[in-house]
Parts: structure tokens; C-alpha cells; sequence
């Protein structure tokens, strides 16, 4: 049998030195070689374990007969980002998960191939032609969050004739996709050409409106808007909550990767004016994949050395396998069972080591993994010229300033109706990261794309 | 409200009206209709002035909701504050957003003292304006190093109650440091003020904190760390307060002069000390 097309990349040294992407597609040949691997199965389970339940068996057999516009219009029924998800999917949590060839062998690499048609219509300039759909229904939407949930519920409400604004709080749109996920895993430009459909659908995106500061919900609700989306996301950045943390030179991954991504402060100071001050020994603490883009964008920037400190070890670490693979190649060293209890300053109040404990693990928590427990006497010290914490965020509930109707939970995240996303406040729902807590961008999608056909059903009573 | 909105990508933030008013010390009028429409004494914007520029917090210093502007006044100190001086009026800047930060806490008070450093005298106006209007008692120090950077003096000196310069070089009103004149005036009983505000540089926040503390008269800090989204995002503008940590943008911008850590404040606002120097030798020549 034909071996699943292995994805080129960017041959390591090239990386060491530039954001440039580092999976670098395949050619049509190995497109149309990877897709006849496809066994079309009658029942695919691929399709279920897709969050967005692409028609994956269909899609590839377009690839596989060179069909590529039939290709992507079938993508694009169901996932209107393929040019994001087919870069950045945990496709081994995801579709290919549960592809039948996966049971013996390798699954089919549907990410690839799904990214493969995405280039292919970027290439032709544009996206698929959207018919541009009439406002014909009278009524309009406001989308707060510019993120794939936003982004997808925007695409479906717009299709069937609603009137859709996305206020957007930043200066661009796109969500963390756009500040969050680094250049070399998803190139801005790429990112940007691929929302251009939104113009096309007439969807028009208000950038610098902060909901619950600009203006609140009310403003939105009194202004004639006949249903909201909240897609916010959850972009509060957690603390360690230990001493020295407010030392200079602790950075939070999220404002790291927001200077890199939405400020290009690596291309301070010729290109970019915002500066970032990374240097000496980096050490990155956490286990998930922003603990990793954290630590390779690290490597960019020329640090001397870069740790990873995660708690537990390797096997409990959420963070995916390609990607610590590609750390890895890149000099990305691991400390596992270690956990920080202090930063330690220098006289100028600048970062100078952290104080760590050895853990051992005990009896699995409520998440299934082993509960790392700090073994007493163990501490010990760690050089650090940089630390970047990147432990997780929660919900921001800024826009929900001036708006006490609408009810979170206990971890902040907003209570919905699980069913139909509904808020505790009739005609505004919720969806994304804002609702799930950090998940990822096709489980984002998925709630904008529910959220968008049951404010359909509300506007239609 | 609809003809406000903005789409991605447009330019509308235009520079209106435009003074210097005094040296590196500029006042300027944009439009930003948005902004001007939910206000509040106390609030900012972030600016960024052009596609490879840095987002800067600047102070809401006036607003006019009818002509849809916002005023802001801003010392040229570095490469961003040198670009937005340099635009002039007609030009436009990429992107304004706000109001951030929550309105000031002084606004409920009858008997009010505020202190202003340098540029940030402005920062007092809007407050001013408002605590007037409600017929409070209003008591102005405004303190620089020298007497030519004392602004905006007529707008400022007609609102309030007491007014008081000082300068360091002693080229205008009293000689001396503001925390010594305001020690001087709760001294001599002569000002009756339930509460103090100040705006200026750390180092003389925290000299303010510490007349004050011996008052006992509760005092608020204007707190000017470094900023990023401005939004609760990304945790730059992070202070220490009362040993817990606070987000300047969306917890602040005033704290409780008491309770802030000033030392830590000081080393995360010269954290880029070098590289905004090197960026202002590349791209200014100076
Ligand atoms: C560093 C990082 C890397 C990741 N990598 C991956 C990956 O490789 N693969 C993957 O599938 N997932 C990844 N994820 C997760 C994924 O990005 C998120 O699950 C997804 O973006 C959530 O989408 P969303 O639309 O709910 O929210 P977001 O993408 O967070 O978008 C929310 C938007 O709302 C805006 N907003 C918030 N408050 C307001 C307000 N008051 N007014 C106006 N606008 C507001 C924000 O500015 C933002 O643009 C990653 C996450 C991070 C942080
Ligand atoms: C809430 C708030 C309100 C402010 N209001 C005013 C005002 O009304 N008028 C005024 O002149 N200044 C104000 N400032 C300070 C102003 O933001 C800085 O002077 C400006 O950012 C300097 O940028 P620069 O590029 O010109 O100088 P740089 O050379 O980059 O910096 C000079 C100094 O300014 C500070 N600074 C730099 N970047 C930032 C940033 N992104 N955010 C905050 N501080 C920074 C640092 O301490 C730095 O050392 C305010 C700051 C805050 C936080
Ligand atoms: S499960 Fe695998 S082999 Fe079957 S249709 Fe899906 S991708 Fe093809
Ligand atoms: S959207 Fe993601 S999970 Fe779904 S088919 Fe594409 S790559 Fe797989
Ligand atoms: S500036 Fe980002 S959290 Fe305050």
C-alpha cells in the first residue's frame, strides 16, 4: 500500500533564524497521491470525529481526480477557514483520529489535503466566488469577536440574508489565530487574504469598537440590532500567582505572542516599532501548545537557550506530538517535574533565575492524568534571563460591562443554553472559547456555525 | 450612530485642529466619534499612528460628542509620540480606540485636590471640568520642572477653587517639589480636601503617597505603566497593589496611592529603555 505523503518542511536551520512557515504544503502530485490512499468509506467516521463534519471521502475524491473547485466548494460548505484549520487542526485528535487506515497503518493526512486546496484557491487570487446573498430578511446581527466562532457564525448568518456586523476590539480582525498562533505555523498574510470572502458576503467588520467600553450590549440592542453573538473568546491570561512575577522580563505568552504576532516585534526595530526583550536563558513554563509556540518563537528571536518547565512529564503533556517534534529539531530543551515557586530579580528588578520544586506524580485527578505532587526538600534553582509563563487563560468579561443579565460560571466562562447557545438573555448567545474555555479553532467554528442557524430560528418566531 | 461606524481598514481618525503648547508639548483635535460619544473623566485611547506603529495609551483630555472629537495632549518623548506630532492637521491616524480604563473616582467628590506633572497636568482637566460642574470644591497643583511647562493654565486656573504652580527650577509659583507644597498647604490647614489625586511620574506619586498617608486623606494614584491591547488581554500593564496583582487597563488606570508598589512600577516602565532608544536613533537620527 502507498505510504501516507509525508508533509515537507522547512529544513531546520532555515528555521532557526525566521518566522517563515515551516510546513510547507504539498505539491498537486503528492496532493493526488495522498488522496487515492482514501478508501472513501460508505459510513466515514472521519466526518464525525471533524468538529465542522467536512465531507472528507467527497472532498478527496475531488482532489484525487483533480477536481480542485468542486474540492473546495465542498470544504467550504461546512468550513468557510479551511485556510486556517488546515493548518493549525490537531488532526490526530480531530478527522483523522478516527480514519479507518488509521486502524492498521497511517490515516489518510486529510490536514494536508485540506490545506492543499485552501493554497490552491488563495493562488487563484480569491476564494470560491460567494454569490453575494441579498439582505433580504431585514434583520440585523451583531458579532462581538472577530475569532473563528464570530467568523463562521458571521458567514452563515450573511448567507441567509441577514445583515451582519462584527465589532472587533483590536485593530485587526481574526481573533487568536491573527495575535495568538505564530507566523511560522500560520502566516498573517495567508490568514488575511483568506478572511476577504467576509467582503465578498458583505459582512462588514468594525475593528476598534471595544463591547462594554465603546459601546455596550444595550447600545447594540437599542441601536436596532435583532440579535447578538458573543464569540470573545478566552483571552485572560492566568498567573502562576507566586512571588516575582511582576519582575521585569516575566512575560504572560499572551502578551509575548501578541507583540510577536499582532505587532511583529520581531521585526523591531527596522520593520516594527514595538519592541520585545527576549534574551540569555528563556525558560517557558507550561505543558500546552502555547508553552511550545511560546518557546519556538523564543528560538527566533536568538535566545541562548530555551526551556520548557512542565510540571508533569512528557506522556500527561497536552501539548501536540508534531509540534514537539519540530521544538525539539529546533533546540528546545524539556525540564519535566518541575513547577516554579518563585522568581528571583536582580537588583534592577529584572528576572534573574526561578526557584523550582521536583514533583513526582500520584493518583490520576479529574482530567484522567497523574496529580503532579511537589516532593518536600527538592527545591532548586534555575538561570533564567526571560520566562514566559504560558499556563492558560479564562473569559475577559469585558463586554459585559453594564450588562448583568448575562450569567457566567464558576470558572467565568458564559452559561449558555447547550442546546441552542442561548444566553441567560433572550436573543444573545454565545459561542467559541468564551463558552468552552480554550479549545481549538474547528470546536470554535462549530459553536459560530450552531449559534448562527438557532438566532435564525429566533428571528424567524 | 450607524454613520459613525468604521469599517476595517478606513482611516478615519483625523487630525482637526492642532497647538503646541509648549515646547515638545502638543494639543491635538481628532476625530473619533465613537470615543467622543462614551467619554468619561479618566478614561484613554490607544493610538497607533501608521501600519509598523506601536499601540500608546493617551489620556482623553476633551471631547466633543456633537463634533464626534476627542482632544489629546501628549509629550514628544519618544518614537511614536514624535510621529503623532509630526502629523499635521488634515492627516489622519490609523487606528484610535476607547474610551479604556474606568472613569475616574474622584467624580463623587465635594472637596477634591488633584496634582498634575508636566504634560500630565492635562490629565486633570477633564476631571476638573466635570467635578465643577457639580459644584464641587476643586484645589490644582500643577508642578513641573519649569515654568514654561506649565499648561493649559487659563482652562485649568478658571475651574478651580485653588490653584497653585510649582517648579522645580523655581521659574513659576513656589519653588520645590509638589509632595513639599502640598505638605506645606495640609500643614498649615489651609486646604480641607477629602481626597487627592495625582498624575505624573512615579517617583512623584510616591512622594505624594507618603505626605498623604501621614494626613491620612485618602489618595488616589493615576497609574501610567506600559500598555498593549489595553483590553485585559495581555497582562503588560500589570501593577502590584495591596500585594495583589491588577491589570492597569481594565482594573485602573487610579489606584489607591497607598498601596501601590512604586519600585516595581518604575523597573516595568524602563523595560525598554534600550530598545526604545535604539529605535528613536534609527528612525529620528536623534
Ligand atoms: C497561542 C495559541 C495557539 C493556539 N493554537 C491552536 C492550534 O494550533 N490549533 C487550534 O485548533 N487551536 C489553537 N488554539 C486555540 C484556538 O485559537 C481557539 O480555540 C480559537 O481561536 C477560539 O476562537 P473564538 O472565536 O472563540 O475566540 P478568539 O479567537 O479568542 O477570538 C475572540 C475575539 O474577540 C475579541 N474580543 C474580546 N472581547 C471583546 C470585546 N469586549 N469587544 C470586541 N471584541 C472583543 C478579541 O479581540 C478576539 O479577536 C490556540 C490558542 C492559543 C492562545
Ligand atoms: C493610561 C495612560 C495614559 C497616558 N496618558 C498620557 C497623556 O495624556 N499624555 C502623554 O504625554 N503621555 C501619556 N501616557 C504615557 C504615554 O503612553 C507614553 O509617553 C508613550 O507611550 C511613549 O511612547 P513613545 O513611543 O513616544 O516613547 P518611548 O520611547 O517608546 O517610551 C518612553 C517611555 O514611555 C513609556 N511607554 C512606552 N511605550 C509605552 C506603552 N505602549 N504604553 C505605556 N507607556 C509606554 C515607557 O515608560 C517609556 O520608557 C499615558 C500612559 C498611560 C498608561
Ligand atoms: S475514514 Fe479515512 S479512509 Fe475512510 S473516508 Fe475518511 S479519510 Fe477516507
Ligand atoms: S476542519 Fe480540521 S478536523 Fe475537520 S477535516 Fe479539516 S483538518 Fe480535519
Ligand atoms: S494592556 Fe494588556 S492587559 Fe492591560
Amino acid at each position: 500500500m502507498v505510504e501516507r505523503i509525508k508533509m515537507p518542511e522547512l529544513p531546520v536551520e532555515r528555521r532557526l533564524k525566521s518566522f517563515d512557515e515551516v510546513a510547507l504544503g504539498y505539491s498537486e502530485e503528492m496532493a493526488r497521491v495522498e488522496a487515492s490512499r482514501c478508501l472513501q468509506c460508505k459510513n466515514p467516521p472521519c466526518v464525525k470525529a471533524c468538529p465542522l463534519n467536512v465531507n472528507i471521502p467527497a472532498f478527496i475524491r475531488h482532489v484525487r481526480e483533480g477536481n480542485y473547485e468542486k474540492a473546495a466548494e465542498i470544504i467550504r460548505s461546512s468550513n468557510c477557514l479551511p485556510v486556517i484549520t488546515g493548518r493549525v487542526c490537531p488532526y490526530e485528535r480531530q478527522c483523522e483520529s478516527a480514519c479507518t487506515l488509521g486502524k492498521k497503518g497511517e490515516p489518510v493526512s486529510i490536514n494536508a489535503l485540506e490545506r492543499f486546496i485552501s493554497d490552491w484557491e488563495l493562488s487563484r487570487g480569491f476564494c470560491i466566488p460567494a454569490k453575494i446573498p441579498e439582505k433580504t430578511k431585514g434583520k440585523k446581527v451583531a458579532i462581538v469577536g472577530s475569532g473563528p466562532a464570530g467568523i463562521s457564525a458571521a458567514e452563515r448568518l450573511a448567507l441567509e440574508g441577514y445583515e451582519v456586523s462584527i465589532f472587533e476590539a483590536l485593530h485587526m480582525p481574526g481573533g487568536v489565530p491573527l495575535y495568538g498562533i505564530p507566523e511560522f505555523k500560520l502566516p498573517k498574510d495567508v490568514l488575511l487574504k483568506g478572511l476577504k470572502f467576509l467582503d465578498e458576503l458583505d459582512v462588514e467588520i468594525l475593528t476598534n469598537v471595544v463591547i462594554g467600553r465603546t459601546l455596550t450590549l444595550n447600545d447594540l440592542l437599542s441601536d436596532g440590532y435583532d440579535a447578538i453573538f458573543l464569540a470573545i473568546g478566552a483571552n485572560y491570561p492566568l498567573s502562576l500567582g507566586i512571588p516575582g512575577e511582576n519582575l521585569c522580563g516575566v512575560y504572560f505568552a499572551s502578551e509575548f505572542l501578541m507583540r510577536i504576532n499582532l505587532m511583529r516585534a520581531y521585526k523591531f526595530p527596522h520593520e516594527s516599532d514595538t519592541p520585545i526583550s527576549v534574551y540569555g536563558h528563556v525558560v517557558v513554563v507550561g505543558g500546552g501548545d502555547v508553552a511550545i509556540d511560546v518557546a519556538r518563537c523564543a528560538v527566533r528571536l536568538g535566545a541562548d537557550s530555551v526551556t520548557i518547565l512542565y510540571r508533569r512529564t512528557e506522556k500527561e503533556m497536552p501539548a501536540r506530538k508534531v509540534e514537539v517534534r519540530r521544538a525539539r529539531e529546533e533546540g528546545v530543551h524539556f525540564s519535566f517535574l518541575s513547577q516554579p515557586i518563585e522568581f528571583i530579580g536582580d537588583e534592577n528588578g529584572r528576572v534573574k533565575a526561578i526557584k523550582c520544586i521536583k514533583m513526582e506524580l500520584g493518583p490520576p485527578d479529574e482530567t484522567g492524568r497523574r496529580r503532579p505532587i511537589p516532593i518536600p526538600g527538592s527545591e532548586f534553582i534555575v538561570d533564567a534571563d526571560t520566562v514566559i509563563v504560558a499556563i492558560g487563560q479564562t473569559v475577559n468579561p469585558l463586554a459585559l460591562r453594564g450588562f448583568p443579565h448575562i450569567k457566567l460560571s464558576k470558572k467565568g466562562t458564559i452559561v449558555v443554553d447547550p442546546e441552542t447557545l442561548e444566553t441567560t438573555y433572550s436573543g444573545i448567545f454565545a459561542g467559541g472559547d468564551a463558552v468552552t474555555g480554550s479549545s481549538t479553532v474547528a470546536m470554535a467554528m462549530s459553536t459560530g456555525r450552531k449559534a448562527a442557524h438557532f438566532i435564525i430560528r429566533h428571528l424567524s418566531r | 450612530m450607524e454613520s459613525y461606524m468604521l469599517r476595517w481598514g478606513e482611516m478615519p481618525f483625523k487630525i482637526i485642529s492642532k497647538k503646541k503648547l509648549a515646547e515638545k508639548i502638543k494639543m491635538i483635535e481628532i476625530e473619533a466619534p465613537l470615543v467622543a460619544r462614551s467619554a468619561m473623566p479618566g478614561q484613554f485611547v490607544i493610538i497607533r499612528v501608521d501600519q509598523r506603529g506601536e499601540r500608546i495609551p493617551l489620556t482623553i483630555v476633551d471631547w466633543n460628542p456633537s463634533r464626534g472629537t476627542i482632544t489629546l495632549v501628549f509629550r514628544e518623548i519618544g518614537l511614536t509620540t514624535m510621529k503623532l506630532g509630526r502629523r499635521r492637521v488634515g492627516e489622519e491616524i490609523l487606528d484610535v480606540v476607547g474610551p479604556l480604563g474606568n472613569p475616574s473616582q474622584v467624580l463623587n467628590y465635594d472637596r477634591v485636590c488633584m496634582i498634575g506633572e508636566g504634560v500630565r497636568i492635562s490629565s486633570l482637566y477633564p476631571r476638573l471640568k466635570y467635578l465643577k460642574k457639580c459644584g464641587s470644591h476643586t484645589v490644582v497643583i500643577a508642578y513641573a520642572k519649569s515654568g514654561d511647562e506649565i499648561i493649559m493654565e487659563d482652562e485649568i486656573s478658571r475651574l478651580s477653587d485653588e490653584y497653585y504652580v510649582v517648579t522645580s527650577d523655581g521659574t513659576r509659583g513656589f519653588k520645590g517639589t509638589a509632595a513639599i507644597t502640598l505638605h506645606n498647604l495640609l500643614k498649615e490647614s489651609k486646604m480641607k480636601v477629602e481626597v487627592v489625586l495625582a498624575v505624573g511620574s512615579p517617583l512623584m506619586l510616591r512622594s505624594i503617597a507618603a505626605v498623604t498617608k501621614r494626613y491620612q486623606i485618602r489618595t488616589i494614584a493615576d497609574l501610567s505603566p506600559i500598555m498593549l491591547d489595553g483590553l485585559g488581554m495581555c497582562g503588560c500593564c500589570r501593577v502590584i497593589v495591596g500585594n495583589e496583582v491588577k491589570f492597569a487597563c481594565i482594573d485602573g488606570p487610579e489606584f489607591d496611592a497607598h498601596l501601590v508598589d512604586y519600585d516595581n512600577l518604575i523597573s516595568r516602565m524602563k523595560m525598554y529603555r534600550s530598545e526604545e532608544q535604539l529605535s528613536l536613533k534609527i528612525h529620528m537620527g536623534g
